[in-house]
């Protein structure tokens, strides 16, 4: 029967449309990305972060986003943490003096979970802000 | 109150206390909403789908029932309507493919209204086709959008819809308070919108609440919740991406892991899934594989030209006129009837014949 050749294609397509996750990904690995901190990451601050490390990991687009909106709207630039540290709000200077390594240290997760932040369109990897 | 859509309220906000507070309790039942349940969800799918699928194949279609919407091809000079009234195959795929891409029978729907005088007018209504185009090309985009999480290296059309998507930067800022970082998709809104539209529909409309079954509710407040967790998720309880992909990549690769971290809300939100897969099969859900077979979409309008034959008829023995007569001859000739072939005993008086 002609209808029978339909249905078993349409049946091939149905299942291999659902299956696109595991043939595309046979044979890949694709492990968590690695995260390397510098040295000067490990040592300064007693090699903590402004935040705590989970805070940190899933809600750091949203602390930048506050501090620009601090400095550029408000022209305030100090930031105070939860143990009551201050630090200048700055993503060059304060995030990138440690993590200066954006290739082994920002794009690593953000190309895993295909993100492209627009900070970079702005900020360049490692340069001294002049105030 | 409706106890249709109480229901399925009431099995979507406990199935969603159950896996929340599930998840929180130990590494167990993380295993068992993260790896076990998605693996059981997928297969039920497309086994449940393919055996769906199976039974409409082996079903007759004993008429040509084909719906119509225009004029048949007949004479040569009345002018036929070639999609809406497929005459040939090409013109049964040019209307199917129309009525999956754009919803055009929803696109009909009217509305009946009297008007003093008294008039009956029909207007067009076309909110519900509006609201269902919004839903599934939403859906689908946040289905696709969604690969990100399934591949590595993840494909260059993806971050393309991904950038198509969050085209709009909507970005709600204040002092204390932010939205927008992780850019806005708007699928996402669209969709959670238009899944609140068609469920207000189904409850404010009176006619549309009055066939509205518990199973038109339950897959809407499903996907509700689905929309809602994963909103949830990206904008306000933030979890953490990358241990979220490596936990799909992990199942995508049948290395499944469940990675430190992971907030109990992402394991809501993957249960909502699964049951959304297993649910699927079973359900009214199936049109997407249902439209294909429907036969009053996928037959040609052609009865004019050709017979549609029956495939429920089977050989019949019937008995002819001319094996009855063979029967009967004798007792037809004595009790005076005329009789189509004479019999031999008594020859016919015409003999001569002309030449």
């Amino acid at each position: 029967m002609s209808e029978k050749k339909w249905i078993i294609a349409g049946v091939v397509i149905f299942v291999t449309v659902v299956a696109f996750p595991f043939w595309f990904n046979l044979g890949k690995a694709a492990p968590a990305p690695e995260l390397e901190l510098t040295e000067k990451a490990k040592e300064l601050n007693h090699g903590k972060c402004v935040m705590p490390t989970d805070y940190m990991q899933s809600e750091h687009m949203q602390l930048l986003d506050l501090w620009r909106h601090s400095v550029v709207r408000n022209a305030k630039r100090t930031f105070v943490n939860s143990s009551g540290q201050e630090f200048n709000m700055s993503l060059s200077n304060t995030c990138l003096e440690c993590h200066s390594n954006k290739a082994e240290f920002c794009d690593r997760c953000h190309d895993y979970a295909s993100v492209r932040p627009y900070c970079w369109d702005c900020h360049i990897d490692t340069p001294k802000e002049t105030e | 109150m409706n106890l249709k859509y109480m229901y399925s309220l009431l099995a979507v906000i406990v199935l969603f206390l159950v896996s929340y507070i599930l998840a929180g309790t130990g590494m167990a039942f993380k295993v068992l909403f993260g790896i076990i349940l998605p693996y059981a969800a997928l297969l039920t799918f497309i086994i449940g789908f393919i055996s769906r699928i199976r039974n409409w194949a082996r079903s007759a279609v004993p008429f040509r029932i084909t719906t119509t919407c225009g004029q048949q091809k007949s004479l040569p000079w009345i002018k036929p309507n070639a999609i809406d009234n497929p005459f040939s195959k090409g013109a049964v795929v040019i209307r199917m493919f129309l009525e999956i891409v754009l919803f055009r029978s929803l696109f009909r729907n009217t509305r009946l209204k009297m008007k003093a005088g008294p008039k009956i007018t029909y207007n067009l209504e076309i909110f519900l086709w509006v609201g269902a185009l919004a839903f599934h090309y939403a859906f689908l985009t946040v289905l696709l959008r969604h690969l990100r999480f399934f591949t590595e290296p993840v494909p260059i059309l993806v971050q393309l819809l991904e950038t198509v998507d969050s085209f709009f930067r909507i970005e709600i800022l204040y002092d204390i308070n932010q939205f927008g970082l992780p850019g806005v998709y708007i699928s996402g809104l669209v969709l959670l919108a238009a899944v609140t539209y068609l469920f207000l529909r189904r409850v404010f409309i009176p006619n549309v609440k009055y066939i509205s079954l518990a199973a038109d509710f339950f897959p809407l407040f499903l996907i509700f919740g689905i929309a809602f967790t994963g909103i949830l998720m990206r904008y306000v309880t933030k979890i953490d991406v990358v241990a979220a992909k490596e936990l799909t990549m992990g199942l995508v690769s049948f290395h499944p892991t469940i990675p430190e971290g992971l907030a109990s809300i992402f394991y809501v939100h993957i249960f909502f899934v699964s049951i959304l897969l297993v649910y699927f099969p079973f359900s009214k859900l199936m049109h997407i594989g249902g439209i294909f077979f429907s036969p009053t979409r996928n037959m040609t309008a052609d009865t004019r030209a050709t017979r549609h034959i029956n495939p429920w008829n089977y050989p019949v023995h019937v008995h002819t006129y001319e094996e009855y007569e063979d029967e009967f001859r004798e007792k037809m000739v004595e009790a005076g009837l005329p009789v189509v072939k004479q019999p031999v005993e008594t020859p016919p008086e015409e003999t001569e014949k002309k030449e």
